[in-house]
């Protein structure tokens, strides 16, 4: 591994281990004495807890000790909430449950045991003795008068009434001429299931008063935090690791009940204590993605000008508010609600909603693809309504190219972008004109294809803390990393940023290394252990690189700047004539006058000869509050074929063109679109969590709960476009979410699409074959009442 | 009822006694210690688990480890030659065929028997062999792209 | 998850494993491949207290030409089935169906006599091998009998097997020349299961259809025999209307059973039968000629 270059498809650090079995995840963490834990957990939505006899559970097999919620009440405090919206209502969250059951999953008492079999078999034996309850699910229902009180301080179910707003929707469609389009929004709610499941490994040292708590999460440090918080433990005292984390995309961005009961329970037991979810077990205990259920209208002229966009939202907070749950519905949703567009007038309403169901919190893209949804629909809806192509109404209406910054109507600033340019590269790609060609004689041979598009923009890196801070984080949204450099030239870098499958290692090796001139093979990149390195605050929403990534460049400028004072104190030479480059200092126009950033490291340990007054050392740590979010976009094009007879959609090709600023390993930023590409197409297409009206999960396993497979889809065509960003210096934005934000409105617009020419102009998602041979049904019946009418217009009125 | 055991494990012969329902995946994880070998459902369709019982690319989630008794298994950790990794792993790392990694072992080990029984799969040949491994990461595009690369290879 | 405990044994002969069925009659369930009955168990949906696992019985894997017919060994894999010229030969949409099972792990431990024992209601096999016709070997520790495939499959994960016999053989007719087989089936995108799977056997002689054998998976609660879809297509020449008519009648005999879940209301599944019931049809015709 050699000295890699910034924009370089560097091969993986990471895969060695990986590809041979020697990752090290959470279950794969065995202690002396551990024992296993096991949760008891509500079989109903909404019950209260009468009675827990744990009499026979605690005589099985193996069986250590059993804890209930009440049991743990005085130690447990309730789980935290970190965005605070206005009014915001925040019932208590018991970790385990003592008094009431809220959700089918909620958890009451904790089974400890010698091994994971028994803990299983144990719980089972746990007696609950529950007085059911009436139950609500749907976030509309649950806020009219009447519905089932999820929690007594939410006067009908409202946590949160939330509004964003500019300009003047209702002035404006009262003009005439104004056409308005209005249509049923559903982003229905989803399962994460990151292959791994969730896992904690909690170890309390008696001797020391020390937890190391192992974990399966994308925030280690605010888990640490948190967890003190929560427990009353001093911060110092507690150690948060992050093993290898197998797949996170959100569901594993909180602090969760499991964490806290395995760190009291390995306390109180003084030993450590292994807790693994089941699959089952995750679906209804891990936090869900999506479930906003609104009324969207898009106002508009007839030549295509869109004038506005309004929407009524219902968003369904589950039964307790998780750690980041307000934000998402809101700032994550409502801001993005311009889209790529001029947009002056946004009108945007939202209820965040309890309900008797698992928590709802980030999934991939946490708000942005429920708001590009909502664009890119109701713009293709508006197209089709005033009867132009969808490409020329995005055309029409697109923001013209800044690479500084432009104020959009919600008074944000996109940092940069060439939007034109960035969809006119998707359609040198893909033939628009021949494929509508194609879809003309298609149509004459009765075949449905469809084209959709989708041109997205979201908000990324956060966050700029103080404007964060306004909006409603309770913590700073900065990062950190601390750049050691050792006696011999070695590098260390500690990032505050959490990788689960994002390829960070190596990232932060490359960027190090194209920065310092070092090798990778002498850079070793360390995250996820709290007791290493400083706090930070972990990945999620497409952050790391544009701020994590930014962190490290600062630190690594500041070596640079250190160690050029080091060697110019040692060549004699003044720093202003002294230069960096491939690793070797050297000092113009004296050839012979160079120095190793090797030599440089010795020499700053050795200390024999520093500049008067300069401490010893190279080892600097920043923190990097971004000024602005990045604002990554693209356009994204997904063609599919539906089977007339069945209503299957076949997804036959997808061209995506992104623009994520710079890129520092391509063939990195390559695999986060396609995987956010397949979540998004697996929400237009096939996933969806089903709840019964009285709480039951009825997709609980992905036996019900369709998981996108390798034979679903054609091979993605990508390329990208390159706007830097002004907002950090390596011009980066952060490509995580963006392949699931761009990729369910492009399949849906195409279904859509593909049904248009029968009179479909709306359906949500997911697009099943049956929903979508429903939608042909009826639209041939509609159409066949029409031609009846046509012939026979005396019968009409008479 | 503990049964006596033996199953060899990347050539190793290994006797242990076990409960009979003791999943092949946990005795290969929990008593073998080797954690190469993942697991992520519990229905047996996420195919983490994967691993050859015989020469067959088989669930061990969903073989009891007595079933096993007598036979031969191989896992991630027997795939790679010493320190020379196979077509397959090769193919993974150049082709960026993995990010979590989580259901990486599991789907080289699936990807290492489809080969045997069709040394030149055509892309949907693949994508239907690999129909049962879950991937929630890649989009299963580089996958797709590495196992083309190592059957070429192999060649 | 995890299964509830059970006492294990594994019997080297069939005579061993017989006596075990009786001597822990109703207690005992047979295990062959497993990937039926041990996802119930992990979910805790079933907990036999004692498993008989024939896995390690020698002679019961096997498809053999015999008596103008085909014999299959119980233990032969959805795998081996898929790949085996006799059965790609002599009953094409029994190679299909097996090739299409699951996933390729699966279709390694699978086995045909697991499949029928068990009985799903979406199961591909019990529907291929009821529109083949055939008979199930079932072997007690004294006697053996054969039972025709149709009376084979009585209920919702009920069949006529008895809980001390397992069976060691499913033997096949020879089909007439003339005959052309296919598998058509609409898949649940989570399971993969069937929502509807239609297999056909269809006879042609002289132009007309002489024989025909439809069955349908997926749509009950277990795999059943078309006989209206037969009768409308014995004695006609197959063309496009005459098909089209049978096939509307596919789901005739399932009625009101027809099964409603989120995947496929009753009415969509009545549907996707008419449909594959066409494919399949159709196939099988051009298989004929």
């Amino acid at each position: 591994m050699p000295v890699t270059t910034f924009g370089e498809s560097v091969r993986r650090t990471e895969d060695p281990r990986l590809i041979t079995g020697r990752g090290k995840y959470v279950d794969d963490i065995r202690l002396a004495g551990m024992a296993h834990i096991s949760f008891v957990r509500s079989p109903y939505a909404h019950a209260n807890i009468k009675n827990i006899d744990t009499t026979a559970a605690a005589n099985a097999p193996g069986v250590i000790a059993i804890f209930t919620g009440a049991d743990l009440q005085e130690q447990l405090g309730g789980l935290p909430v970190a965005w605070l919206l206005p009014d915001l209502k925040q019932p208590k969250h018991p970790p385990l449950a003592f008094e009431t059951v809220r959700y089918v999953g909620d958890a009451v008492a904790v089974v400890v045991a010698d091994t994971p079999y028994q803990a299983t078999d144990a719980a089972e034996l746990v007696e609950v003795d529950y007085e059911v309850l009436p139950a609500i699910v749907n976030a509309e229902r649950a806020t009219k008068d009447g519905a089932p009180e999820v929690h007594p301080e939410a006067p009908n179910n409202i946590g949160f009434d939330w509004s964003i707003g500019a300009g003047d929707w209702d002035e404006v469609i009262k003009d005439p001429d104004v056409i308005v389009v209005k249509e049923e929004i559903i982003n229905q709610r989803l399962i994460p299931n990151s292959i791994e499941t969730r896992g904690v490994v909690a170890d309390f040292d008696p001797g020391r008063e020390n937890l190391t708590l192992y974990t399966s999460t994308q925030i280690p440090h605010l888990v640490k935090m948190l967890y003190a918080m929560v427990t009353g433990t001093p911060e110092q005292k507690v150690r948060v690791i992050a093993p290898e984390v197998g797949g996170a995309f959100g569901s594993k961005l909180y602090l969760y009940a499991e964490e806290v009961v395995c760190g009291i329970v390995s306390k109180q037991l003084g030993r450590p204590v292994k807790w693994i979810e089941a699959r089952s077990e995750a679906y209804i205990a891990t936090t869900h993605g999506r479930d906003h259920i609104g009324v969207a209208e898009m106002a508009g002229k007839k030549n295509g000008e869109i004038l506005g966009i309004k929407i009524d939202l219902y968003a369904n907070l589950g039964a307790y508010l998780s750690l980041f749950a307000p934000l998402i519905p809101s700032y994550f949703f409502g801001l993005m609600l311009g889209g790529v567009y001029k947009m002056p007038n946004i009108s945007c309403h939202v209820y965040g909603v309890f309900t008797n169901t698992t928590p709802v919190d980030a999934y991939r893209g946490a708000g942005r693809p429920e708001a590009t949804y909502v664009v890119e629909r109701m713009l293709d809806r508006f197209a089709a309504e005033i009867g132009r192509d969808p490409v020329a109404v995005r055309r029409k209406n697109m923001l013209a190219s800044h690479k500084n910054g432009r104020t959009v109507t919600l008074g944000v600033t996109y940092d940069s972008g060439d939007y034109k340019a960035n969809l006119n590269k998707a359609l040198e790609m893909f033939d628009y004109p021949a494929f509508r060609a194609e879809q003309r004689t298609a149509r004459r041979e009765g075949k449905l294809l469809g084209v959709g598009l989708c041109t997205y923009i979201e908000i990324s890196g956060a966050a700029p803390s103080a404007v964060a801070s306004s909006l409603g984080a309770g913590a700073g949204l900065w990062e950190s990393a601390a750049v050691r450099v050792h006696p011999t030239g070695k590098v260390t870098v500690y990032s505050g940023t959490s990788p689960s499958g994002q390829g960070h290692e190596t990232a932060w090796a490359q960027l190090t290394s194209s920065e310092l001139g070092v090798p990778m093979e002498d850079i070793e990149i360390l995250h996820g252990d709290t007791d290493q390195g400083q706090f930070g605050t972990g990945t999620f929403g497409s952050r790391s690189v544009a701020v994590g990534g930014a962190a490290i460049h600062k630190s690594v400028t500041k070596i640079i700047a250190k160690a050029t004072i080091i060697a110019a104190h040692i060549m004699e030479s003044d720093p202003k004539f002294v230069t960096f480059e491939g690793g070797s200092f050297a000092v113009e126009d004296i050839p012979d006058k160079t120095m190793t950033f090797q030599e440089v490291a010795g020499a700053a340990y050795g200390a024999a000869n520093l500049p008067p007054g300069m401490e010893p050392g190279l080892d600097e740590t920043s923190f990097f509050d971004p000024t602005n979010f990045t604002w990554p976009y693209g356009a994204h094009i997904a063609v599919v074929e539906i089977d007339q007879d069945t209503g299957k959609v076949d997804l036959i090709r997808y061209v995506a063109v992104d623009d994520v600023g710079n890129v520092l390993n391509p063939m990195i930023v390559d695999g986060m679109l396609h995987g956010g590409i397949a979540q998004g197409v697996g929400q237009a297409l096939t996933e969806a969590a089903v709840y019964t009206d009285d709480g039951q999960l009825l997709s609980g396993s992905m036996m019900d709960y369709a998981m996108p497979t390798a034979d679903i889809f054609p091979k993605f065509e990508s390329d990208r476009t390159v706007t830097p960003s002004p907002v950090n210096e390596l011009g980066v934005k952060g490509a995580g979410e963006a392949g699931t934000i761009a990729a369910s409105p492009a399949v849906m617009n195409a279904v859509i699409d593909a049904l248009s020419h029968l009179g479909v102009r709306h359906m949500n998602m997911p697009a099943t074959s049956e929903k979508v041979w429903r939608a042909i049904q009826d639209a041939k019946e509609t159409q066949r009442a029409a031609r009846a009418a046509a012939r026979n217009p005396r019968k009409q009125g008479s | 009822m503990s049964t006596e055991i033996t199953v060899t494990v990347n050539g190793t012969e290994h006797t242990a006694s076990v409960e009979p329902r003791l999943l092949l995946a946990h005795f290969l994880r929990d008593v073998l210690d080797l954690t190469g070998t993942h697991i992520g459902c519990d229905t047996s369709q996420c195919g983490a688990c994967t691993v050859h019982l015989n020469g067959e690319a088989v669930k061990s989630c969903t073989v009891f480890a007595v079933q096993a008794n007598g036979s031969e298994v191989k896992t991630i950790e027997g795939v790679a030659d010493g320190e020379t990794y196979s077509n397959v792993q090769q193919a993974f790392w150049d082709e960026h065929g993995l990010q979590c990694g989580f259901c990486t072992p599991g789907m080289i080990m699936t990807t290492e028997a489809l080969l045997k029984q069709n040394p030149n799969p055509t892309e949907d040949e693949i994508r239907t062999g690999i129909a049962g491994n879950f991937c929630r990461c890649t989009g299963y595009q580089n996958i797709v792209n590495a196992i083309g690369v190592a059957a070429k290879a192999g060649r | 998850m995890v299964t509830s405990n059970f006492d294990y044994f594994a019997p080297s002969t069939l005579d061993e494993a017989t006596s075990l069925l009786s001597k822990y009659r109703g207690e005992a369930k047979v295990l062959a491949g497993g990937h039926s009955l041990i996802p119930m168990m992990k979910l805790r949906l079933a907990e036999p207290g004692i498993l008989v696992d024939i896995g390690q019985i020698e002679g019961l894997s096997y498809v053999r030409e015999e008596d103008g017919g085909v014999s299959i060994g119980s233990m032969t894999t959805y795998r081996e089935m898929a790949t085996s010229s006799v059965i790609q030969s002599n009953y094409p949409l029994l190679a299909d169906a097996s090739s299409k099972v699951a996933d390729l792990q699966v279709r390694n431990r699978g086995t045909i006599g697991g499949s029928l024992a068990h009985s799903d209601p979406a199961g591909d096999i019990p529907a291929v091998i009821l529109a083949i016709g055939g008979n199930v070997v079932a072997r007690t520790r004294r006697s053996s009998r054969e039972i025709n495939i149709d009376r084979f499959q009585v209920d919702l994960l009920t069949t006529a097997l008895r809980d001390n016999e397992i069976i060691t053989e499913i033997k096949l007719p020879g089909l007439a020349s003339g005959t052309g087989t296919a598998y058509s089936k609409f898949h649940q995108p989570a399971s993969h299961y069937a929502i509807t799977g239609v297999a056909a056997v269809i006879t042609i002689s002289g132009g007309t259809c002489t024989d025909a054998r439809i069955a349908v998976t997926g749509a009950g609660d277990k795999a059943t025999r078309a006989r209206r879809t037969e009768r409308i297509l014995k004695g006609k020449e197959l063309t496009p209307a005459v098909i089209r008519r049978a096939a509307s009648r596919a789901a005739a005999e399932i009625g009101d059973a027809l099964n409603d879940d989120i995947h496929a209301s009753a009415e969509y599944r009545e549907h996707l039968t008419q449909v594959h019931a066409g494919y399949a049809i159709e196939q099988a015709v051009a298989a004929a000629g």
